[in-house]
């Protein structure tokens, strides 16, 4: 998966094909925690867990966010357009193009460990709502800012981790890799800050390591970086040293990959394509 | 299908190319790894995003609109301005690759002083004087063919010999007017085209489809404008011009060499069904040994040749 093979969708016919931005109007809006909002539209969009859309705050920006079901996206405010996002009600109408990149790839069958920090549960929802979903170790800053309610430990055998002990264990979420065996996952999906995935990619390799077995390729990273045109042409989210493009080689890379970027964990790009610290939910 | 014969090099606007494919400005050239994969990926030559004298993070979102058969931008030039160079380290061996910087500023000086940071590190320049969106850049240069000459003549003598190819906008009466200024400054080719003014009105919204309103379009519906394009810039210069604009297939790159393009280059192709792979399909359809068909030719005997007609 990740390379320019997998991108070929027939031969070149010389024709290139529209990426609509739908307008759909906002249905429900849902207070996850007090940072993060989930916003329900009036369109199922066809999609695989891990694939993102952007989303058109009118006379604002457009970003990338994952989606979270078919006609949701869950939103954590950090700046401007999330901000305005959080202003927004039902009725009002936004632009989504989706579905974007590749998504996670688990499969027909096997077990699947899905880690999440923070709003990274997001696009890792979908694999808990269609079943697919094993075991969820979910790491947050603390009780209040956990996603989903109850809607996760229905689906799959939850595990908790906050940073400051007021739910589940008390630590990292890395903790709490420690107390699954990890060899009998069959797919490994990721998404959080840059600096939790870095030390997930860690535990994999030493896992690796001492059991001889490749776990590292198992994982599967969901990325971010600054994305401009999120289709594949601008080039603003490319990663080094590959060049692949985020928003459509990934926004999922298998953990071998991003082993051997490095730019992971250490630096990622800004609008104007500087070098600034790296992002993550 | 008219194909051309397979040479192991091909020379254009005083750069040595590996084919006649080479990727367009603003295109996956944010990064040096980028521009790396894609000539590893068969391009011919690679162009890097427009740096400027400033760094820019670009006009708001959406920047980009991908309709069917054209696609609309006004990313607004984002750049790290001086901080690219060193993105150029991530090109594997670059002195022996066809590198190309593309540079643009808002008066002759920022094109020298631009062009300064890069010479010795690439093989030629590109000076955008043609951004449909890009406040007091780019188009308002190149509308305005005193300036092109004096940025042209400053950025040439900031080359330090390396050739300097000019990209003209078609968003003007007369397209040969700039050509013609860019040739006496000492231009070694001209470009033709940057993205051609453009808008979409999202109607359930009520507002543009871009951020910032206004754009240019680009892909195969500006090919038969582009064509045109080079067609008249054959008749009134001498130097050679690069095709650009809505190059889609082998067919697209014949028929732009025969309206008088010795190269030509790709951009939103990228978003075709080939992806990223256009450059070595493209290649794979357009060469042929010698003699293999009848229908094979010398790529000389084609630029220009329509203009027999
Ligand atoms: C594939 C992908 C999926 C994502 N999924 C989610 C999600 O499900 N939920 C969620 O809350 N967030 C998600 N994000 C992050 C989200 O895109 C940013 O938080 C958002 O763009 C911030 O915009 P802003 O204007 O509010 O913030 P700003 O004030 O512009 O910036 C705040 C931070 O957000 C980053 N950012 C800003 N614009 C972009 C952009 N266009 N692309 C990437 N990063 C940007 C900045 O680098 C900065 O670190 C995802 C990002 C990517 C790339
Ligand atoms: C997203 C995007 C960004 C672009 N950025 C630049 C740029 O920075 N400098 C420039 O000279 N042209 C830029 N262009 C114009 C292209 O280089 C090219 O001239 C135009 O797209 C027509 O070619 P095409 O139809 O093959 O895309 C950009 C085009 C697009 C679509
Ligand atoms: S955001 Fe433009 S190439 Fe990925």
């Amino acid at each position: 998966m990740n390379t320019e093979r997998n991108e070929k969708n027939g031969r070149n016919n010389g024709s290139l094909k529209a990426i609509p931005s739908e307008i759909v109007r906002i249905t429900r809006v849902i207070d996850e925690t007090p940072s993060v909002k989930t916003f329900e539209f009036d369109k199922d969009f066809e999609f695989k867990a891990g694939q993102f859309c952007m989303v058109w705050v009118p006379g604002v920006d457009e970003i990338p966010m994952g989606l979270s079901a078919a006609n949701a996206i869950t939103v954590q405010k950090v700046g401007e357009a999330t901000e305005a996002l959080f202003k927004l009600n039902a009725g009002d109408k936004i632009g989504i193009k989706a579905p974007l990149g590749n998504g996670f790839s688990i499969g027909n069958g096997g077990r699947v460990l899905a880690i999440a920090g923070g709003v990274g549960a997001a696009p890792l929802r979908p694999l808990v709502r269609s079943g697919r979903c094993t075991t969820f170790l979910l790491g947050s800053r603390t009780a209040s800012e956990i996603l989903y309610g109850d809607e996760l430990a229905q689906g799959t055998d939850l595990r908790i981790a906050t940073d400051d002990g007021t739910k589940g264990h008390h630590g990292f979420v890395t903790d709490l890799m420690k107390e699954v065996d990890l060899l009998s996952y069959n797919s490994i999906c990721v998404c959080g800050p840059e600096i939790m995935m870095r030390g997930v990619l860690r535990l994999l390799k030493e896992k690796s390591e001492d059991t001889n077995t490749d776990l590292v390729s198992r994982g599967q990273f969901s990325l971010v970086r600054y994305m401009k045109c999120g289709v594949g042409i601008c080039g603003s989210c490319c990663l080094d040293p590959e060049g692949l493009r985020v928003c459509r080689d990934g926004p999922v890379f298998a953990g071998d990959i991003v082993e051997k970027s490095r730019e992971f964990g250490t630096y990622s790009r800004d609008a104007s394509g500087s070098r600034t610290m790296p992002g993550g939910h | 299908m008219v194909r051309i014969e397979k040479t192991d090099k091909v020379t254009a606007g005083g750069v040595e190319l590996r084919n006649h494919m080479i990727l367009a400005a603003g295109i996956l050239g944010t990064t040096g790894a980028s521009l790396n994969r894609i000539l590893n990926l068969g391009a011919g030559g690679v162009i890097t995003k427009s740096i400027g004298p400033e760094p820019k993070t670009g006009h708001h979102g959406p920047t980009v609109c991908v309709l069917d058969g054209a696609v609309m931008n006004a990313m607004g030039l984002p750049n790290p301005s001086s901080n690219f160079v060193s993105e150029l380290d991530a090109i594997e061996d670059i002195g022996s690759k066809p590198v190309i910087a593309s540079i643009f500023g808002g008066n002759p000086e920022d094109f020298s002083k631009v062009a300064s940071w890069f010479a010795g590190r690439v093989r030629g320049f590109e000076l955008n004087v043609s951004c449909p969106h890009a406040e007091g850049y780019g188009a308002q240069i190149g509308c305005n063919p005193d300036l092109v000459y004096d940025c042209t003549k400053a950025a040439v003598k900031a080359a330090g010999g390396l050739p300097v190819w000019v990209k003209l906008t078609p968003n003007v009466t007369d397209i040969t007017a700039s050509a013609k200024s860019a040739e006496r400054a000492g231009a070694s080719a001209v470009v033709a085209i940057n993205t051609v003014k453009a808008m979409r009105i999202s109607t359930e919204l009520r507002r543009p489809m871009l951020g910032n309103g206004t754009g240019g379009l680009s892909g195969p519906a500006v090919f038969p404008i582009a064509v045109r394009c080079v067609w008249d810039l054959y008749e009134a210069v001498k130097i050679p011009i690069i095709g650009c604009g809505g190059v889609m297939t082998a067919d697209n790159v014949v028929e732009m060499m025969m309206a008088g393009a010795s190269a030509v280059e790709i951009g939103s192709g990228v978003l075709g069904l080939s992806g990223v792979n256009i450059f070595k399909d493209i290649a794979a359809e357009l060469y042929a040994d010698a003699g293999e068909g009848k229908d094979t030719v010398k790529a000389e005997d084609i630029i220009g040749c329509a203009h027999e007609y």
